[in-house]
């Protein structure tokens, strides 16, 4: 398979003598790189924001209506007296998710390493429409603006769980954050996703036509896998719940009746006939399924581009890695049923999903064990970045073997909708995506910024938020077996539960604890943008392209030439070679074999 | 609440401390640390691997030793919960299994092969034949799961009508359940929301002129005879509420607009299962922690002692006052239940 040459392939084309101003350097950049860094920083603030927003639930679960100063500080007329009101805890909650989900791990982790990497790792002057590109970012911006402002309407945010299920989230009588509130939530959304639509056919229009030379589909790094098969999801699966957000907004303001019938609240009966919220949970979930894919399948890549960077080591089973990328990719799309087996859906609807769901655990289980045989007689470089990669490994296993129980049936039945499920996907997605996404931070930043982090500070980040996250994470499976439901104000009214709040506090201190370690890694990040060790051009030593590039950013990426590929991109330790990493733009050796092509 | 105050202002100023000390480090440009690890990290850091391994199986036997002994989770109270409990069990024993195998190896490798400066790592692309092992048993075990969770599945939602279980409806409402009984026809009284008149007291929406109505009886308490099969039928006048009956391992959203069901057979009365060793020993333990919140706990209105009843919880979110949203349901004998069913009035009387 031959690659399509780039146009711009001409020494001659000096394209790093634009004239830049500051705003078309900074602000609206239509260069990757810049967007990339966009990207991250916009991710980093949203996320600084959701987790001081579980902080302050995890708070009132463990100390239920305490007064607090955090509280009283930052939530005002919500927090009368430092105690927390509780429509607030459910908008707590509620734009934790939100943001956590769709705002850091999509936009801040796929934004920002795909951009960065796909036109450095494949050999591309920029993304195949720069202008696109710089358009995704600020409607990216102006989603997370709109996010934030309604976080400070009159009846406050949206308070509907993330999943924002009607009727709960389509009558203002029925809940405060159904106001204008959830109107601001829903407009960001559809700009959201717009954004995210926008990106995902830049990346796969970039994947497909702006290889270089002698970079085939299979000599791609596996985050370029990773990123081209996220974006086609999210090419595939977005669109819906644009049609779910719309067909809302629709229900909510214009009387239709698409999930809404037969209801009556506060003393009237509403006029809807004949809509069911079933309807909205099949579109919500139709993306929300594959939604937990786009976020992990990115941070799968870097981890294997890392582990075998620091392993010095070819990934093990390249082939089957991609395979399992695929595989998973077409059975995220199938399997979105296991969020409603009690959703009031045909049973026998709830045995198809079951199959499905259970299917998707072998191409995950190949892919765990391929990682774990990627370190087997490797020379790990304990970088932060490979510690990250170990332990998203660690948290990715622990996390998803209990998508066992939760994707069989009849044991969700009991689990459904309790902290097990809490536990199931915060270890598999969220802070397995996290890790993938710190991972991928501190192993490029050195080619975002040109400097290097520092690596004490990653040390200590990594090992403390890795003990926090299962000190926090893992007790909620049993609390969750034990029946406490989620998205509960206080358990203080069911002195069943009783026995399970000693558990909660220590379950949030870790959460305090693991918060703040956080501001470690914030200050490692910002300090060493300036002060940080000035990076050399290829610092792990690998083999990828984007490690040929001079380390201060120019448009266009190589100052010359695009490099041509000879091999891919794992030959690391290869016998017959004296160094132990051969760069993908360096010819075969006489009599030497490529192993895979 | 000040002593968790003070533990985070210590640490703030510990961190705070902690980094004036490495600005000097970052500061540092230029010297021989160039911020890739060496020998000397790749050692204490593969020390630190095998020290969270040992931390994720303490977490873990500590989790099943002090919060595991689930009383809840051995001791279903319906016929299929035993099913249920049966293949969570296998589930579970399959999960730590692999849990522990593969954590081992991860970690263990991460110590085992920690970088030194000129060994070369072996170059190892591929093979076919342990890729297609760890194929084929993630298959095995799942097709077992698979089978295994299909037949129970089946086995709870398909209510055999010639069984004549018992019908009862959950209605569900911001922020309130309530039950009605379908009376000795054993068939409900059609219903729906535009019927609802609150001067009537017909919060249900019964339609009055149907025959199958008038011996139907609305209660706020769910009373069941043990050993009967008991189909609810469920509903929701307003947003979507979900039926949590944990100790049956019972589950389903009501939704407004449609009609969901969820059968199942209790098996021991809320009296048995008061005199069950775990549930006593698990009250003893709640009414000790109760103890020590007397104050707190008097003043919600709360009783103090904790007796053990079933409970019928709300599990989907909808709004301020999900949290306190539940009915008691008490599992008697066919008897105690009949005597009781005799003092409630049927619907047509309990209308204004």
């Amino acid at each position: 398979m031959s690659a399509i040459l780039d146009t711009h392939d001409h020494e001659d084309h000096d394209v790093h003598h634009h004239k830049e101003t500051f705003v078309t350097k900074y602000i609206f950049s239509q260069d990757h790189k810049m967007i990339a860094k966009q990207y991250l920083v916009t991710g980093t603030i949203m996320g600084v924001i959701g987790v001081l927003m579980s902080i302050m639930f995890r708070m009132q679960i463990a100390w239920p209506e305490e007064p607090n100063v955090l509280f009283e500080a930052l939530l005002g007329k919500w927090a009368p007296d430092g105690v927390m009101d509780a429509d607030v805890y459910l908008a707590l909650v509620t734009i934790h998710g939100t943001i956590m989900v769709f705002f850091v791990l999509t936009a801040g982790l796929s934004g920002t390493f795909s951009n960065l990497l796909i036109p450095l790792q494949i050999g591309a002057r920029d993304m195949a429409s720069g202008f696109l590109n710089m358009v995704s970012y600020w409607l990216f911006f102006i989603s997370c603006v709109i996010m934030i402002c309604s976080l400070f309407v009159e009846a406050g945010p949206a308070a509907a769980g993330w999943t924002i299920y009607p009727p709960l989230s389509a009558l203002p009588m029925a809940s405060g954050g159904s106001g204008l509130g959830m109107t601001l939530w829903l407009v960001s959304m559809a700009i959201f996703i717009a954004s995210s639509l926008l990106g995902s056919l830049n990346y796969i229009v970039t994947v497909i036509n702006l290889r270089t030379k002698g970079m085939s589909m299979t000599r791609l790094p596996l985050t370029i896998w990773a990123f081209f098969v996220t974006a086609v999801i999210g090419v595939v699966s977005f669109p819906v719940l644009l049609s779910a957000a719309l067909l809302l907004i629709m229900d909510r303001s214009f009387g239709t009746s698409f999930f809404l019938s037969d209801i009556f609240i506060q003393g009237e009966v509403l006029h809807y006939q004949g809509g069911s919220p079933v309807l909205f949970e099949h579109l919500f979930w139709f993306l929300g399924h594959p939604e937990v894919y786009i976020v992990i399948l990115p941070a799968m890549g870097l981890v294997s581009e890392i582990m075998a960077s620091s392993s010095r080591k070819p990934i093990f089973g390249y082939r089957a890695m991609i395979a399992s990328i695929l595989a998973i990719a077409f059975l995220s799309t199938i399997v979105w049923g296991h969020h409603m087996f009690i959703s009031g859906m045909n049973p026998f609807l709830g045995s198809v999903f079951t199959f499905t769901t259970l299917l998707i655990a072998i191409p995950s289980a190949v892919k765990a064990f391929n990682w774990i045989t990627t370190l087997w007689k490797g020379n790990l470089q304990m970088n932060p970045a490979m510690l990250f990669s170990i332990g998203f490994v660690s948290t990715f296993i622990t996390g998803g073997l209990t998508g066992i129980i939760l994707g069989d049936s009849a044991l969700d039945i009991n689990v459904h909708d309790t902290y097990f499920v809490i536990a199931h996907f915060h270890l598999v997605m969220g802070i397995s995506a996290l890790y993938g996404m710190f991972a991928g931070i501190y192993h490029w930043y050195p080619k975002m910024f040109g400097r290097m982090l520092n690596k004490n500070l990653g040390y200590l980040h990594f090992w403390i938020t890795a003990v926090c996250a299962y000190g926090v994470f893992f007790p909620m499976h049993f609390i969750g077996m034990a029946g406490l439901p989620r998205r509960y104000y206080t358990n203080s009214n069911f002195p069943l539960f009783d026995d399970l709040a000693n558990t909660n506090v220590i379950i949030t201190i870790f959460a305090i604890i693991g918060g703040i370690a956080q501001i470690i890694y914030l200050y490692n990040f910002f300090i060493s943008m300036f002060y940080g060790k000035k990076a050399e051009q290829n610092p792990w030593k690998s083999t990828t392209l984007e490690w040929t590039t001079p380390v201060e950013h120019i448009h266009g990426n190589w100052p010359g030439a695009i490099p041509h590929v000879y091999r891919w991109s794992y030959d690391y330790s290869k016998p017959g070679h004296d160094v132990d990493f051969v760069p993908q733009n360096v010819p075969l050796m006489e009599g030497e074999e490529e192993l895979q092509h | 609440m000040t002593a968790l105050l003070t533990i985070i202002i210590v640490l703030f100023v510990a961190v705070a401390l902690w980094q004036m000390v490495k600005i000097f480090d970052l500061a540092q440009v230029g010297t021989t640390n160039t911020q890739v690890a060496d020998d000397h990290d790749n050692k204490i850091n593969g020390y630190l691997m095998i020290g969270f391994l040992v931390f994720i199986y303490v977490i873990t036997i500590l989790c099943f030793w002090y919060i595991g002994d689930l009383p809840l989770l051995s001791n279903a109270a319906s016929e299929h919960g035993a099913e249920v409990d049966n293949l969570m069990i296998i589930s579970m024993v399959v999960i730590f299994i692999v849990q522990t195998i593969t954590q081992f190896l991860l970690h263990y490798f991460a110590y085992k092969y920690k970088g030194e400066k000129g060994r070369k790592a072996l170059f190892y692309a591929d093979n076919n034949t342990l890729e297609f092992i760890w194929t084929i048993i993630p298959v095995i075990v799942l097709a077992g799961l698979i089978i295994y969770g299909l037949f129970t599945w089946n086995d709870i939602m398909n209510v055999d009508e010639d069984d004549d279980p018992m019908v009862i409806e959950l209605y569900a409402q911001q922020f309130k359940w309530t039950a009605r009984y379908s009376g000795n026809d054993n068939v409900l009284g059609k219903a729906n929301v535009r019927l609802i008149d609150i001067d009537r007291a017909n919060v249900l929406g019964v339609d009055e002129d149907d025959p199958n109505a008038q011996d139907d009886v609305v209660v706020s308490e769910l009373h069941l005879p043990v050993g009967k099969q008991v189909v609810f039928k469920m509903r929701s006048q307003d947003v979507l509420h979900s039926a949590y009956m944990p100790h049956f391992r019972a589950q389903m959203n009501c939704v407004p607009g449609m009609v969901t069901q969820f059968a199942f057979t209790p098996t021991v009365t809320t009296e048995e299962m008061r005199q069950n060793p775990d549930i006593v020993e698990k009250v003893q333990h709640i009414n000790e922690l109760r103890k020590d919140r007397m104050a707190e706990i008097e003043e919600s209105g709360q009783e103090l002692r904790y007796e053990f009843d079933y409970l019928l919880l709300c599990n989907k979110i909808c709004g301020t006052s999900h949290y306190n949203m539940q009915m008691k349901i008490i599992v008697e004998t066919q008897e105690e239940f009949d005597a009781w069913m005799k003092e409630q009035t049927t619907f047509p009387n309990s209308l204004n």
